[in-house]
């Protein structure tokens, strides 16, 4: 049986983190890779621009076999966990071999979460987390003309400015009454929608799709949305969101909620098990309690710190909580937000709209979010700003007036 | 060994914000700068964000796309424009502002050094950016062998220990070193219980004698034949300028082939602090107190690597552990110099013990001293005279020096007045003696002095106590 004294399960930014943080404390210990993935790492974010074309599949890859062999890690590709026995320390694998370990990361992210439309399972439909998602959906949108999506999350968007840039006709449903909600207020998300409309995509917002079903021998289906209108489809993507990975851990010992649900040095609840990721439920920074924060940022925060308790680094910071952080392009622009940038109440708000669009949010004179079109800003300066809790009154008239400055002499004045 | 790199550093106080690394920068790199000055927390007070090269990039390790990678010989994290999806991840992982979005091209950009030789330095008038190399000969020689034990007793934060170790690091092993009484022995070089404390042979010569042992040795090696010893001393300026002084002009006189290094504290630092002859002016010393009628010492040091070089020997130079490249520089030539006569350097070496500075201020205390021109970095041949390696014009008043050490604390304005005094006549003197030689590298202007009212802090009222209390770091 093949064993290893750090068994990370998980190829992604929240694995690749947590191997570095440990060799960083333990250049030896024994370690392996075990990931779903046939390929080396990569990030699900990039897959937009392998559906474009813009990013070609093989350069797509952030690490190469020198890096393993380097940090003497042993990757394993092709191998789907399906079970974790945390009392005899196992992992077993589809092909069913098992992987014994001393210390276990569970890293394995998400997955697309399928809404429980009527008909779902009679059709055939897309979804975009994995390159082979990308690549079938890249052939795909050559031979499509009609493309609906369901969804107007970051994946949805994305994929449906490259299917209109594509030359596709594409309708975007959407529950929610604005696109990417939780992320901008309604004035911003108007300002993207106003670019999709003017690219040619239909947004159907505040709509909802009741069933699907196939038509012309499968080849495409037909979308009923709630008020009865009719969606004729060659190309369904289905991007309503995302569900941690978990199923292989039924009965593990290791506790779930929505995700893996971990303490603040992300830890489960299984002795010699963390998680770390978009699997992981860990604090949300804003209400201090558990929640699903699935960016980037959070993976490698979390990875970084399971590492360490893993190693057993006795510098292991706790995590501070999540902050969620969104840095979009949406047919060239850009739109950025963190924290609560979309709260409007019990907060001070301070917008303003000349050319670019900026919304400030702050509580008891503190920054808690930001949210900006067409006005870039250092996102992790804000990020640091609302981690620290910085109390902005000393500055409050010069940071609203001229945030980046501001925020960059805050920053600059800590580091001296 | 660790890595070290080159890294762009900034001084806020010499910054008056012209703007210049700015303009520069954009130009070089044809779009947004990649610097960026923003007005501080009171008037005339500038702030810097710039990409800091981390040791640890988060921006690197939030990137999808592996467009960001720190380069494991330069320390620079290059940006692959060809990888990069412009999604900006990379600006959520900076807490810096060190990469931002140019929007002449709407992509990221971020500071790649410009190959090692950084334009925006070059630009900038006062000396508030500086690119400092010390990365580059940390990993050079910090790979050599350290000729000394890890365990020498010198004080927390000793400069002398400093220079031992970097000077015989790069020497090397083929070498002889005398080290008379001061603090190099004192701190364990000979030895104890009859092992050296050193990897090379290392004697300890009385005060009085070191230049003619050391000649003695040196005409030995020439007899059998062996060229390749570098013979020397580290010796300290008691035993240089004061007790040794007849047999160090005399080995300077006769030309005898050895290589000499002052480390000048300023006094007999190991036996308790009594004053010596490079003792400036000044100056608390446990035989020149301070009390009702003596306020330190009342004469000026004498200027030992002018007499020296008035003894026209092969090479002198003087140095400071301030600026280890001229240090390097000036190592190596005299090095050389010592195969064919008399080589003396002399390195300026504020003592945390003796001086009262904190340990941790003493690379401060050594580059304040060269900015202040209360120490000159110069060099002399026979053939080309003095030469400064380091423009001594637009030098900062003395006071930027004296207040950070703990010897002057009790100056008057008399004494102060003195010390400037003797400083510029030093300079002076110096110039005219470097009046045919090439100029050095061009000083830096003085900051702008900034307005004599109080002005409004930007954005605020000038009231605002700094904002730098306000933040916790947690
Ligand atoms: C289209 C798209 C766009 C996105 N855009 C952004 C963005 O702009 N900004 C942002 O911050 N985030 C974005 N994200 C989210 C971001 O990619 C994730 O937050 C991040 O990848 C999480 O990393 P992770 O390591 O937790 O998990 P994942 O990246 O999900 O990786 C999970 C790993 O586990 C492996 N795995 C899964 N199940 C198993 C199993 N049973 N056995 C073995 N291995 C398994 C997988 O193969 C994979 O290697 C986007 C995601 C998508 C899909």
């Amino acid at each position: 049986m093949p064993e290893a004294k750090y068994l990370l399960v998980g190829s992604s930014h929240a694995a690749l983190e947590a191997l570095r943080s440990i060799r960083h404390f333990d250049p030896d210990g024994s370690m392996a890779m075990i990931t779903r993935d046939q390929q080396l790492p990569y990030s699900p974010t990039i897959l937009p621009y392998v559906v474009s074309g813009r990013s070609k599949p093989e350069a797509v890859l952030l690490r190469d076999e020198a890096f393993f062999e380097a940090n003497a890690c042993t990757f394993a590709p092709n191998a789907v966990a399906t079970g974790l026995d945390a009392k005899t320390r196992s992992v077993t694998l589809a092909s069913g071999e098992s992987w014994r370990y001393e210390r276990l990361l569970i890293a394995t992210g998400a997955a697309p979460a399928i809404p429980p439309v009527k008909g779902i399972e009679t059709v055939r439909f897309h979804v975009l987390r994995s390159l082979d998602d990308a690549q079938g959906l890249r052939t795909a949108m050559g031979g499509a003309r009609h493309a609906v999506v369901l969804g107007a999350g970051l994946v949805g968007l994305h994929a449906a400015e490259n299917m209109a840039e594509a030359g596709l006709s594409v309708t975007v449903v959407e529950m929610q009454n604005h696109v990417l909600p939780g992320y901008f207020d309604a004035k911003a998300s108007e300002r993207i929608e106003s670019a999709f409309i003017g690219h040619g995509v239909k947004l159907l917002l505040g709509c909802k799709v009741v069933a699907v079903e196939p038509r012309d021998g499968g080849h495409s289906c037909a979308v009923h949305l709630e008020d009865g209108k009719v969606l004729q489809a060659d190309l369904l993507l289905v991007a309503t969101g995302v569900k941690p990975v978990t199923d292989w851990l039924a009965g593990s010992g290791v506790d779930l909620d929505r995700g893996v649900l971990v303490d603040e040095t992300m830890r489960t609840t299984a002795p010699d098990v963390w998680a770390a990721g978009d699997v992981a439920q860990a604090t949300d920074f804003h209400t201090g309690k558990r929640a699903l924060i699935g960016i980037i940022p959070t993976a490698v925060d979390q990875g970084r710190i399971a590492g360490q308790g893993m190693a057993g680094d006795t510098y292991q910071k706790a995590y501070p909580g999540g902050i969620p952080v969104n840095t979009y392009r949406f047919f060239g622009r850009v739109a950025l937000s963190i924290g609560q940038a979309a709260a409007s109440d019990g907060v001070e708000v301070s917008e303003r709209e000349d050319g670019g669009y900026r919304r400030l949010v702050m509580s008891d004179n503190r920054l808690i979010g930001y949210a900006s079109i067409d006005e870039p800003f250092d996102v992790g300066i804000m990020g640091e700003l609302i981690r620290r809790k910085v109390d902005l009154s000393p500055v409050m008239d010069a940071f609203i007036a001229r945030p980046v400055e501001t925020g960059r002499r805050l920053m600059s004045e800590q580091w001296r | 060994m660790g890595a070290a790199f080159d890294t762009i550093a900034f001084k806020a106080s010499l910054c008056d914000g012209c703007g210049d690394c700015m303009t520069t920068c954009s130009k070089v790199k044809q779009g947004a700068s990649r610097i960026s000055i923003v007005p501080g927390a009171a008037e005339a007070v500038f702030e810097l964000a710039i990409c800091r090269q981390c040791g640890d990039p988060k921006c690197a390790m939030v990137c999808p796309s592996g467009a960001l990678t720190k380069d494991g010989g330069s320390g620079v994290i290059g940006w692959n424009s060809d990888k990069c999806i412009d999604c900006l991840l990379c600006t959520a992982g900076c807490a810096y502002g060190g990469i931002a979005v140019d929007q002449s091209v709407s992509r990221v950009a971020k500071c790649d050094q410009c190959d090692g030789d950084p334009e925006c330095v070059k630009a900038c008038p006062t000396g508030a950016l500086e690119f400092r190399k010390a990365g580059s000969i940390y990993k050079e020689y910090g790979e050599r062998e350290d000729l000394f034990v890890p365990g020498l007793s010198g004080c927390l934060g000793c400069n002398s220990e400093l220079i031992m170790r970097h000077a015989m690091r790069k020497i090397g092993r083929n070498s002889v070193l005398a080290t008379p009484p001061g603090c190099i022995p004192g701190m364990g070089s000979v030895g104890y219980n009859g092992k050296t404390g050193t990897k090379v042979p290392v004697f300890h010569p009385l005060l009085t004698n070191t230049a003619s042992m050391l000649a003695g040795i040196r005409r030995y090696y020439d007899k059998i034949g062996r060229k390749d010893i570098v013979v020397m001393a580290l010796a300290g300026d008691g035993g240089t300028a004061d007790c040794g002084f007849h047999a160090v002009s005399g080995a300077a006189e006769r030309g005898e082939k050895i290589l000499y290094v002052c480390v000048d504290n300023e006094g007999y630092m190991n036996t308790g602090m009594q004053r010596s002859g490079t003792t400036p002016y000044g100056s608390w010393t446990s035989t020149t107190p301070v009390g009702e009628h003596m306020k330190g010492k009342t004469q000026d040091a004498k200027n030992l690597p002018m007499i020296m070089a008035a003894h026209k020997c092969r090479y002198v130079a003087t140095a400071s552990t301030g600026y280890m490249e001229d240090l390097y520089e000036k190592l190596d030539k005299a090095i050389e110099a010592s195969f064919e006569g008399f080589s003396y350097l002399h390195i300026y070496s504020p003592c945390p013990t003796g001086w009262r500075i904190p340990s941790s201020k003493v690379i401060d205390a050594c580059r304040l001293s060269v900015e202040t021109n209360f120490v000159t970095l110069w060099e002399y041949t026979p053939q080309t005279g003095i030469r400064f390696t380091r423009s001594p014009d637009n030098a900062l008043p003395i006071t930027a020096y004296v207040k950070m050490i703990g010897k002057y604390r009790h100056l008057s304005q008399d004494q102060l007045d003195h010390i400037q005094t003797k400083v510029d006549e030093q300079v002076a003197l110096l110039r005219i003696m470097a009046a045919e030689s090439p100029p050095p590298p061009p000083a830096h202007r003085q900051p702008a002095a900034p307005a004599a009212s109080p002005a409004p802090a930007i954005g605020g009222d000038a009231s605002q106590p700094p904002v730098r209390r306000e933040i916790s770091r947690n």
